[in-house]
């Protein structure tokens, strides 16, 4: 190449690095920040939309099926058109709220303190919920949904997860969560498990119950030993699950194909599946079990915050709740709910009512590293929970 | 013939075999979109009609197709485009880094779709872009624009340079000649070369989650319909129809690339 | 185009043709407008995207505010090395690769000679558009097709039962297959390509010098072909290295896919899934050098 020529072309190729190094510079930056801080302190006009992350289930408007609808009407009511995005785990659920496009969320406990810590949801001015007047006093200022005594978000209704099988394949019905747990099972390959880092508080609950020398007093308190053991159950699980679901429908088709035949489960699940004729049954083991207690909370930025409010205040009265507590299978947050189920029994059938049975629940929660008791703080944080769970995934 | 009598009925029994392989599958679609029940199950339950009137009433659908379309005639024209101008200066010229544009063109294809799409997400997120219908566009046509590289360079391989010195002697200038003697030689590689970026745009999923925000294109309509319970015959109606469809450009673009040969089939 | 008749002068140019012969008289510049949009967006955004998603690989994340921390550090290397889970992953998807490429080249090879030398011009037509259609159904559909198909109640099972075999189910066959299913056109494409362009006179040469059919196929036919497979193979290789859809619809173990999507789309664990996606990153990198070796570019 002639001197010009290639003088020419070494300083368009400087020119190009430099601009892609700058692109490099530019994302070395710092990070977007934190939210705006405070409670909205009076509502305002309604914005005409707004944007929902939720558990399946949770926002139903006819789609699904139309005698399953508890949004048209508030649509209809507020103007507030609702978008909602299915998601099907809580850190799912956690890096969309971060993106924030959306103003709010249906979040377990294992999701809201992280929003809480990461300056994503803002604290919620209960004055303006009217409906939260009524909710049980058992799921209100909980450590899920109330920090330093701000509270963060609206009970929408709590569940435990069950242990599902087939009828026609599992002949004895099981009443202990040791069937999912044995490597001698004669159902290996059809087991199946929730695919989520926080299935490992199930494995130590299990432990907690059979293994009482561990000294496991809280499945999502775990120190080395107690964690490690809990893992060593999980890969042994690992020969014998076929399926691992977080996709509630794959899950509801694995059943229905007869690829899962006994596991862990969502009460929807078993009344989708029983709605198609597929013969299953549900327990709630004598070990107890993990289960959810989830708060509607709004993102410290919400596009549309006044709709939020008012389909806070939507969700939790007594009608919807009722509505959504039937469809989900879980027992709702207002007290006044159980009037409106169509079931009349429903109410009593899921615990609504009954403190005493949710102290064998144990709510989804973010491990921390601090264990809360006089250990210190050598638990295990969720971050290392990911990275086990992709350890028990891969092998 | 050079071929044996016994090679070519192998070939032929390869091919018949081949081609069942590929189309079950898409029998299994069809037919699932008759379903009468909702499920997976197999054997069907039942044949129906009525899934393919709520496929139509399906304002989502419509709109998620409406996104694809858009998102896809966007990010095909911006990759004809982008992949013209490499073309011509990779064939035409001779410069410092000319061997790497056909291994840089490729990279956005052959890295795993995850990476694109993480790299892009954060580089648009970085400059404040909102991610959207433009930040997908962009997102599809850099991963497209090899597929009109390709078949851009192929055809300029075989068009003499000489006829653009030619139409240069005759006093043309640099657009007309672009315009009178290039481009209408270049025009059916571009289509072959389009309609396949148009193909890939419009079934991408994976770099399509990564850049697109609250809308949805087909394929993002069809993940979160999946995970849906009552929703998998509908998905299974939109697919019947995609494939009928596209059988009309395909065939069309094969036509129109001159029928038969290698440029028909557009080269990836 | 202006007319120039004799004895007037020409009128004078207009701004394109202008700056056509300014840009006659700088060829350089020229190149450049050519380059600057593609080389411009090639370079600075998507390579510097990757660089930035390179670098992000030696942060970390604070686990609690789920906030990604600029300490720069080898810790997320150090954990890919360390843990065996990692490289068992990768094994598995490289293996999974591999075999889908080869799979589909001998899938693919049958097809695209009938196509290339022996399909009379209008089967030629047809077979194409018969083997474009499928990459128009839905990607997603044709993979839950096939867990329709390979369930413990499907379609495969259903035909097998009467002979008493029974189908692989969900696994790593299953994914080896749908794999193999998913990107054999790509694989069809280029061997019919390269095929066509195979000369007759070769093979009747060859045949004139005594050279049976598997000779000729294996030093006439194999050779000018091969470029074409290795073009065909990036994309059965690349695609199966990073998906991670797949592997959730009909398998039961995860693939690096997975693991990047799990950090990323689901943990917020930007770093991590960073520094694994570099794996596939390096190994694709390297293919594509080998594959530009063995002449593949020129067979896409």
């Amino acid at each position: 190449m002639s001197g010009r020529k290639a003088r020419v072309a070494r300083w368009a190729v400087l020119g190009l690095i430099v601009a892609a190094l700058s692109v490099v510079a530019a994302g070395c930056g710092g990070d977007d920040g934190g939210g705006a801080e405070g409670a909205l302190a009076e509502l305002g006009e309604f914005e005409g939309e707004v944007s929902l992350i939720a558990w399946a289930g949770y926002v139903e408007d006819g789609s699904t099926d139309p005698a399953y609808d508890w949004v048209t009407g508030f649509e209809q009511e507020t103007g507030c058109q609702v978008t909602s995005k299915v998601a099907n785990t809580s850190d799912e659920m956690v890096t969309l709220m971060k993106t924030g496009q959306y103003d709010g969320l249906s979040a377990s406990g294992n999701a809201s303190l992280r929003l809480v810590a990461g300056g994503d949801i803002a604290p919620v001015n209960l004055d303006l919920i009217p409906n939260y007047a009524d909710v049980f006093e058992d799921l209100k200022d909980q450590p899920y949904n109330t920090v330093d005594g701000t509270p963060y978000g609206v009970p929408h209704g709590r569940g435990a997860n069950l242990l599902m099988w087939r009828t026609d394949v599992v002949k004895e019905a099981p009443d202990s969560w040791g069937v999912v747990f044995d490597e001698n099972s004669p159902y290996k390959g059809k087991v199946t498990a929730y695919d989520d880092s926080v299935y490992i508080a199930d494995a130590a609950l299990y432990l907690m119950k059979t293994q009482p020398d561990l000294g496991i007093t809280n499945p999502y308190e775990l120190d080395d030993t107690q964690f490690q053991a809990s893992i060593d159950l999980l890969k042994k699980q690992g020969t014998i699950v076929g399926e691992y679901w977080s996709d509630y429908t794959k899950s509801q088709a694995a059943f229905s194909s007869g690829d899962s035949v006994l596991g862990t489960t969502w009460q929807v699940i078993a009344n989708l599946l029983t709605a198609e004729k597929v013969p299953v049954e549900v327990t709630l083991p004598t070990e107890g079990a993990t289960g959810w207690s989830d708060t509607w909370v709004i993102h410290s930025n919400a596009a549309h915050p006044n709709c939020m409010y008012a389909w806070m205040n939507h969700i939790i009265s007594p009608e919807a709740n009722a509505a959504v507590a039937e469809y989900f299978g879980e027992a709702p947050s207002n007290a006044k709910a159980c009037d409106f189920t169509a079931d009349k029994n429903h109410c009593d059938t899921f615990h609504a009512a009954d403190p005493a049975y949710w102290e064998d629940v144990y709510y989804w929660i973010t491990p921390l590293v601090d264990c809360g008791d006089d250990r210190g703080d050598v638990c295990k944080d969720h971050s290392e929970w990911v990275q086990a769970w992709t350890e028990i995934r891969g092998s | 013939m050079v071929e044996s009598r016994g090679l070519r009925i192998f070939l032929k029994l390869a091919t018949s075999f081949t081609l069942a392989f590929i189309y079950v599958p898409l029998l299994v679609i069809v037919l699932y979109a008759f379903n009468e029940r909702r499920t997976l199950a197999w054997p069907l339950p039942g044949l129906t009609l009525k899934w393919f009137e709520k496929a139509v009433n399906n304002p989502g659908v419509r709109d998620a197709l409406l996104t694809s379309l858009e998102a896809g005639l966007g990010a095909t024209a911006l990759a004809v485009v982008l992949g013209t101008l490499a073309a011509i200066a990779v064939s035409r010229y001779r410069f410092f880094g000319r061997e790497t544009i056909s291994f840089l063109v490729i990279l956005p294809i052959a890295l795993p779709g995850i990476v694109t799409g993480m790299a892009l997400n954060a580089t648009f997120r970085t400059w404040g872009f909102d991610l959207g219908l433009f930040t997908v566009i962009v997102g599809h046509a850099t991963f497209c624009i090899v597929v009109v590289y390709n078949n851009a360079v192929a055809r300029m391989r075989r068009i003499a340079g000489s006829l653009d010195e030619a139409s240069m002697d005759l006093g043309a200038d640099t657009w007309q000649t672009f315009r009178y003697v290039t481009f209408p030689q270049l025009r059916t590689a571009l289509l072959a070369g389009g309609l396949l970026a148009f193909a890939l745009s419009f079934d991408e999923v994976i770099v399509t989650t990564f850049t697109i925000g609250g809308q949805q294109t087909l394929p993002i309509w069809i993940l979160s319909n999946l995970s849906r319970p009552n929703q998998l015959p509908i998905v299974n109606v939109v697919a019947v129809f995609v494939i009928l469809f596209s059988i009309i450009p395909v065939y069309l673009a094969q036509r129109l690339s001159g029928g038969g040969g290698a440029e028909a089939g557009g080269r990836i | 185009m202006s007319a120039v008749t004799h004895g007037e002068t020409p009128p004078p140019d207009g701004l394109g043709r202008r700056l056509s012969a300014f840009l006659f008289r700088h060829p350089h510049l020229r190149l450049g407008g050519l380059l600057a949009a593609p080389a411009g967006w090639l370079v600075v955004a998507y390579l510097g995207s990757l660089a930035v998603l390179f670098v992000a690989a030696f942060w970390r994340l604070d686990p609690l505010a789920t906030k990604i921390v600029h300490d720069y550090s080898l810790d997320n290397f150090r954990t890919l090395v360390e843990e065996d889970v990692y490289r068992k992953i990768a094994f598995r998807t490289v293996g999974t690769a591999a075999a889908v490429t080869i799979t589909d080249a001998v899938l693919a090879f049958p097809i695209a000679y009938y196509m290339a030398r022996i399909a009379s011009p209008r089967m030629k037509a047809a077979l194409i558009v018969a083997i474009l259609t499928p990459l128009w159904a839905s990607y997603l559909v044709k993979v839950y097709a096939w867990r329709i198909i390979l369930q413990e109640q499907g379609v495969l099972n259903w035909t097998l039962d009467p002979i008493g075999l029974a189908g692989p189910g969900f696994g790593k066959y299953a994914l080896w297959l749908v794999f193999s299913y998913l990107w054999l056109p790509f694989m069809i494409l280029p061997i019919y390509a390269g095929l066509e362009r195979l000369p007759t006179s070769l093979l009747e040469a060859s045949a004139d010098l005594g050279g049976r059919g598997f000779r000729t196929f294996r030093s006439v036919v194999l050779p000018i072909a091969f470029p074409a497979v290795v073009a065909g193979s990036i994309f059965t290789f690349s695609l199966t290295l990073g998906d991670y859809i797949a592997p959730q619809i009909v398998g039961t173990r995860q693939f690096i896919g997975n693991v990047v999507f799990a950090n990323v789309g689901v943990a917020g664990n930007l770093p991590l899934a960073a520094a694994f996606a570099t794996v596939p990153v390096v190994i694709m990198v390297v293919y594509l050098l080998l594959a530009r070796r063995a002449g593949a570019f020129e067979s896409l």
